[in-house]
């Protein structure tokens, strides 16, 4: 394949990812809603839309009662009333939705979704994504989940409304604790597999998931992926008993309905992203034998991610501020730097042949 | 340290098992849930089991309402036209839904036990024409062995306004 067909084809696959991550993100707010509503003993959206089932009482049964309820939201969505703050920036303000949207949704780009399927994957590269073969994957990932600080940070900004900016400056602070807890626990898998490009990180754990030689990395990760989404527990930039809505409070209709987009699609993408980075990716078995597999396992390893995200949220209680910083600051980063160094030091004398002779005792 | 993580767990435990549980939910306008025997609910205009109207038009009721919901206007009974026992009917009777606080003194304030307030609760409408409730919507039907008001009666039979009532218990 020459450069123009690879780019070509990462359009198309490209559009086609994109596609489904949305129809994915509409599905994860129902998901939300239906296991946040059973946890709390209630049943959750069952009115939109159900696949009767005719039963022999003359009854019909109800089967997946309430699936329509994402078309219904959007459609509600869109036809809201949008308008503008009269002292808001419009520019800005037009521009942020747009801005929270865009990189939730390029993260998915580097992520392997399958190993080597033959007729779909381009020859020279080893797994299929959408930008296969991008060597500096892990660093794309940050870069991107950084910039989408930039969409809550300038929507509460530009709605001239204090709420919003209480929540913008909340975001801004949270994103850039967490952010370093989370690089220090990402370079971990990054170091074990001496790769940035994340298809090379899923190979390498062929056999042995990192979360198992690491599951301190893994569970700091996971911490801070939670506060980098902003979600419950860590969603104090939202918090309604004081902010009322926080960033968003100024926003209606489809712009507001952008911001839950962004905040559903980076679930989902950094649900992917930590199954890429310590649960294995697309890795399972036979997945080497039927490459097809790949997407099977690693769907179902991001509506894991998922499902424990909405889990907590319906479990714990939002932090208070200080406790936040507190958390972040004085607990995650001194435990992913000691965690960082210590694997660095082990990884190097592995590579000087320090361990070779317990190795050599256990039979390795 | 340990035990917060343990506490932390037991909490995820605790939402896990209710995920578990089926839910609470009545699924109201499918499924009602009977209210109680004394729940006070929407107003019944009753009657006896001949057919006639226990309403005599007296405006206790009217009187008793600490919300001024309850309009009467009175009107003459005769043998020809006969609505109730006694001198007089109501013919005249409404209700203002959206005043009424559902208290049940005009219950209280009944001489004949006309008006009593039933377990219909699903009292929505779209205007403020439509929340005033007039006799028509207030009245029951008529009962099986009676006959619709008004009635032709013989002369001197219904002269007595209020029946001969046991003393509450």
């Amino acid at each position: 394949m020459t450069i123009g067909q690879i780019a070509l084809w990462g359009l198309v696959v490209g559009f086609v990812m994109s596609m489904v991550v949305i129809t994915g993100f509409a599905y994860t707010t129902l998901l939300e809603r239906k296991v946040l509503a059973r946890m709390q003993a209630r049943v959750g959206p069952n009115r939109a839309g159900y696949i009767p089932i005719p039963t022999r009482g003359g009854r019909e049964k109800k089967f997946l009662a309430g699936f329509m309820q994402p078309a219904a939201d959007a459609v509600k969505l869109f036809f809201k009333e949008d308008p503008t703050p009269a002292k808001a920036d419009w520019l800005v303000y037009n521009l942020a939705p747009m801005l929270a949207v865009i990189p939730a949704i390029m993260i998915l780009a580097v992520i392997p979704w399958a190993g080597k399927i033959p007729g779909l994957v381009p020859a020279q590269y080893d797994y299929f994504a959408i930008v296969p073969g991008l060597n500096v994957a892990v660093l794309f990932v940050l870069a991107v989940t950084s910039i989408s600080v930039y969409g809550v940070v300038l929507a509460g900004w530009a709605s001239n409304s204090k709420y919003a900016v209480l929540g913008g400056i909340r975001a801004s602070a949270q994103m850039i604790s967490y952010e370093l807890a989370m690089s220090l626990s990402v370079l971990v898998p990054v170091m074990i597999a001496n790769s940035m490009d994340l298809g090379v990180i899923v190979a390498a754990q062929k056999g042995h998931w990192f979360v198992f030689l690491q599951p301190v990395a893994a569970i700091i990760f996971c911490i801070a992926a939670l506060a980098e989404l902003q979600r419950a527990p860590f969603d104090l930039l939202e918090a309604e008993q004081e902010l009322s809505a926080g960033f968003n409070v100024e926003y209606a209709g489809m712009r507001f309905g952008m911001f839950f987009m962004a905040e559903y699609m980076k679930m989902i993408s950094l649900s992917a992203i930590a199954a890429t980075l310590f649960f294995g990716g697309y890795r399972g078995p036979f997945v080497d034998q039927v490459p097809i597999l790949g997407f099977v396992y690693l769907f179902i390893k991001i509506f894991i991610g998922l499902f424990i995200m909405i889990w907590i949220r319906a479990t714990f209680p939002r932090l208070r501020y200080d406790q936040l910083m507190l958390f972040g600051w004085k607990v995650l980063l001194p435990v992913s730097v000691i965690n960082f160094m210590i694997v660095a030091v082990f990884i190097v004398l592995a590579a000087e042949g320090v361990f070779a002779p317990i190795a050599n005792f256990f039979g390795f | 340290m340990f035990e917060t993580i343990l506490e932390l767990a037991r909490g995820m435990g605790i939402t896990l098992k209710h995920f578990f549980q089926p839910p609470v939910t009545i699924q109201y306008p499918e499924i009602k849930r009977p209210v109680r025997n004394r729940f006070k609910g929407r107003h019944e205009l009753k009657r006896y089991d001949n057919g006639l109207e226990r309403c005599i038009g007296c405006s206790l009721c009217a009187a008793a309402c600490p919300a001024d919901a309850i309009f009467v206007e009175a009107a003459e009974n005769t043998d020809e036209e006969r609505y109730s026992p006694g001198e007089r009917y109501a013919r005249v009777y409404e209700i203002n839904m959206l005043r009424c606080i559902f208290c049940g003194f005009c219950e209280d304030a009944c001489p004949t036990q006309a008006i009593v307030l039933e377990h219909n609760y699903e009292l929505s409408f779209y205007d403020r024409q439509s929340a005033i409730y007039t006799k028509d919507m207030l009245i029951v039907d008529v009962p099986i062995n009676g006959r619709p008001t008004p009635q032709t009666v013989e002369p001197g039979v219904f002269t007595k306004a209020i029946p001969e009532m046991e003393n509450p218990k």
